[in-house]
């Protein structure tokens, strides 16, 4: 698996705040995508946008709870078509079946088009160590790939860079004259691919659905590369999650349309393809070989538990991060692992366990417009809220990492709040602090007004203060107004 | 609706209003008295548990909740002048005590009567027009719909309404409306740096909208955007939708 940074979630996301080229790049990309997934609702009607979503989520309800079955149906097809079917318990065992076709296949050269999955593995330099050639070939991923760096955002792996930073790392690493034009571009990694896609051996693909009843790879692109990684080579590796298996192609209908207008707001990808087994005798082309690497990875845990699975519903389109405003700040890398976001964040708690990742659930301010925009009406609000509980519930030490003093205070803020006494108490004795405040001949937390509580000595009050201020206590609380006349009801 | 409603609704408070913002609490008294409301007021709430919930301590939580089940187990409706709080009563509750049968039944009794003080007025009360309130109000306002009310109750339209039917009262247009204004109780503390960017971005979004007054259905909102408003030295005022519904006491 890549490099977990989870636990550097803080400073990360501060340093990616006060990025104004990151500001920008994300201000364009991820709010443009919201724009047009905005219209594509508008098109269907907000009605029947809500039909599908609800379509589209019982089918994935319905294949997650008989996942087993499934599996099953899904095996037995992949194998009457002529393939193989591989599950993978981890990362490791993953990248180990790749790495055992391609040593005794006598693989040189790799091409990839884009998959999540491969990057929560690690593939890459597992092949490249083993001195095979690895080319991506979505343009987002070739990008970040030159650039040694990883995705910033499911669907726009690149998002982060722009145009003028694509025209330097091409400079720098193709050896070519500065060009910032992106036709010219992109031109540019056509013309180095092609020649990948015809010498490549193997091509590796993830998957946006494994149809059931017939074993059909289903990947959804809008460049064309994930056809001839598919086709081209005599090798053809998919590797994706188990959750993304679905029953039928009549199943696949309503996702084609859920997933590109909720993702890019296309209203279909300019290519779907589907694979189904290797070349047959009759066919003119396609791969002697194809193989599925359905991955665990830490899924099974998710599936255990009802509060979690719905996570496994996701299709990756990417709307919640284009409308969440901390991934609109913050970007994508700060969350320190493969998947960003608000369902990033119940992801990757998962995948890489909460106790390096305690931070990513506790990154939200559970405005809930991710669930808003779900085409699959995943609750992910709910989701940090369980993961939340179980950094500070959890019988299992490693996993309840919530610190003493947050502990601390939730037990005196219910000591307090369970004793209408102590509180009346407590908002006295406020007052009579906030009115001794003059008498600090040094220094005042107050505005000069007294009206405002502007720099006060300790968290979390501090913290608030840096760029807010608090409003101080006023003369009564509600309940003393009420014993003092405001329960008469004279109207 | 002109007649007096002659009703009986047990008002909640909620822990912010009784102990920073009384004058909204007693603005919701009055708007509802001016409806014909028999209100009461079970003296010994306090705060519903939002806080240690939205942290993940369900066990506190859990003895917070209880309390209010049985302050509240008797009142014919329950009203609660904040979006987020009510979402607490109504839906978290639920979810608190989702294995304790008994429990959850009176959860689920508690969650049937409870209502938003915005939903409440249009809803139960079938308020079609501010006036009937006594609200005057002379200048521009801007609305912002704080993000429990409006998602996780799905109060969307009954705050507009009102606000909209308030003579006087003109509404300007908030750019990002429906974005979240960084507050998130906890959030806002541990990811300052966070939440001060987004909270930066809707009060520049409020000032830019030529409104003199702020106006949402949650003081707890309105606490952070009032906040980083007057650090910024702006004049805006924040008022709590019952504050403006009640003009006539000020």
């Amino acid at each position: 698996m890549p490099e977990i940074k989870t636990q550097e979630f803080s400073s990360a996301s501060a340093a990616a705040i006060s990025d104004p080229k990151l500001r920008r790049a994300l201000d364009r990309v991820a709010s443009g995508f919201e724009v047009a997934r905005l219209a594509r609702v508008a098109d269907a009607t907000p009605e029947v946008w809500d039909t599908w979503r609800q379509e589209a989520r019982d089918i994935k309800a319905h294949t997650i709870e008989h996942l087993d079955y499934y599996l099953d149906l899904l095996y037995t097809n992949i194998i009457a078509a002529g393939g193989h079917l591989h599950f993978a318990k981890d990362a490791d065992q993953a990248n180990e079946i790749v790495a055992h076709i391609a040593r005794t296949r006598n693989v040189k050269i790799a091409t990839k088009s884009k998959s999540m999955v491969s990057e929560e593995l690690g593939l890459n330099p597992v092949l490249e160590a083993m001195g095979v050639e690895v080319w991506e070939t979505d343009l987002g991923e070739y990008i970040i790939q030159l650039a040694e760096e990883t995705p910033s955002h499911l669907v726009a792996p690149a998002l982060h860079k722009s145009k003028e930073d694509v025209a330097e790392l091409f400079t720098e690493k193709l050896g070519i004259p500065y060009d910032e034009d992106i036709y010219h571009m992109a031109a540019t990694a056509r013309e180095v691919l092609r020649d990948k896609f015809m010498e490549a051996d193997l091509g590796i693909s993830g998957a946006n659905f494994v149809v059931a009843e017939t074993g059909t790879l289903v990947i959804i692109t809008n460049e064309g590369n994930g056809r001839l990684c598919t086709s081209a080579p005599r090798i053809h590796i998919g590797i994706t999650g188990m959750e993304k298996v679905i029953p039928s192609m009549q199943d696949l209908s309503i996702f084609l349309r859920i997933l590109p207008q909720s993702a890019t707001g296309q209203r279909i990808t300019s290519y779907v393809s589907m694979t189904t087994g290797p070349r047959r005798s009759d066919d003119e082309d396609g791969p002697e070989e194809f193989h599925l690497i359905l991955v665990d990875n830490g899924r099974s845990k998710m599936l255990a538990d009802p509060t979690l699975r719905e996570a496994l519903y996701c299709i990756r389109c990417g709307a919640c991060l284009n409308i969440c405003p901390i991934y609109a700040r913050i970007g994508g890398h700060a969350y320190g692992w493969v998947y960003p976001g608000p369902i990033g964040a119940v992801v990757s708690s998962m995948l890489v366990g909460l106790k390096q990742a305690s931070e990513l659930p506790q990154a939200s301010s559970l405005c809930g417009a991710c669930r808003e925009v779900c085409p699959i009406n995943i609750n992910i609000p709910r989701m940090l809220l369980n993961l939340r509980k179980k950094t500070a519930e959890s019988p299992d030490p490693d996993v309840r990492s919530a610190p003493a003093s947050e502990r601390l205070f939730a037990r005196a803020y219910a000591r307090l709040m369970s004793s209408p006494g102590l509180l009346r108490m407590a908002a006295r004795l406020g007052r009579i602090l906030q009115k001794a405040e003059h008498l600090m001949p040094f220094f005042s937390p107050l505005t000069k007004d007294g009206k405002w509580i502007r720099s006060a000595p300790l968290p979390p009050l501090s913290k608030w203060n840096k760029a807010r201020d608090l409003p101080t206590l006023p003369k009564q609380t509600f309940h003393e107004l009420w014993e003092k006349g405001l329960s008469r009801d004279d109207s | 609706m002109t007649q007096k409603a002659n009703i009986t609704a047990d008002l909640y408070v909620t822990c912010i209003i009784d102990q920073l913002y009384p004058e909204v609490g007693v603005s919701v008294v009055n708007v509802l008295r001016r409806l014909g409301v028999i209100i009461g007021f079970p003296k010994d709430q306090t705060c519903c548990g939002q806080p240690v919930y939205n942290t993940g301590f369900n066990k506190e939580a859990r003895t917070l909740a209880k309390r209010a089940l049985e302050q509240f187990k008797n009142s014919e409706y329950v009203v609660v002048p904040s979006g987020s709080c009510a979402a607490t009563l109504r839906i978290f509750y639920l979810e608190l005590f989702a294995e304790e049968p008994e429990l959850l039944e009176q959860a689920k009794t508690l969650a049937a009567k409870t209502y938003e003080f915005s939903e409440f007025l249009v809803d139960v009360l079938k308020v079609e027009d501010a006036s009937v309130c006594g609200a005057t109000y002379q200048g521009a306002a801007v609305y912002h719909p704080s993000c429990h009310l409006m998602r996780e109750l799905g109060v969307k339209t009954q705050p507009r309404k009102l606000l909209n039917s308030v003579p006087g009262l003109e509404e300007k247009e908030l750019e990002g409306a429906k974005i979240c204004c960084g507050f998130g109780g906890t959030f806002s503390v541990k990811f300052p740096h966070i939440s001060e960017g987004m909270v930066g971005d809707k009060i520049a979004n409020v000032q830019a909208s030529g409104a003199e007054t702020l106006v949402s259905c949650d003081m707890s909102c309105l606490m952070n955007m009032g906040g980083a408003l007057n650090r910024q030295g702006s004049n805006i005022k924040i008022r709590h939708l019952a504050q403006i519904l009640d003009a006539e006491s000020k």
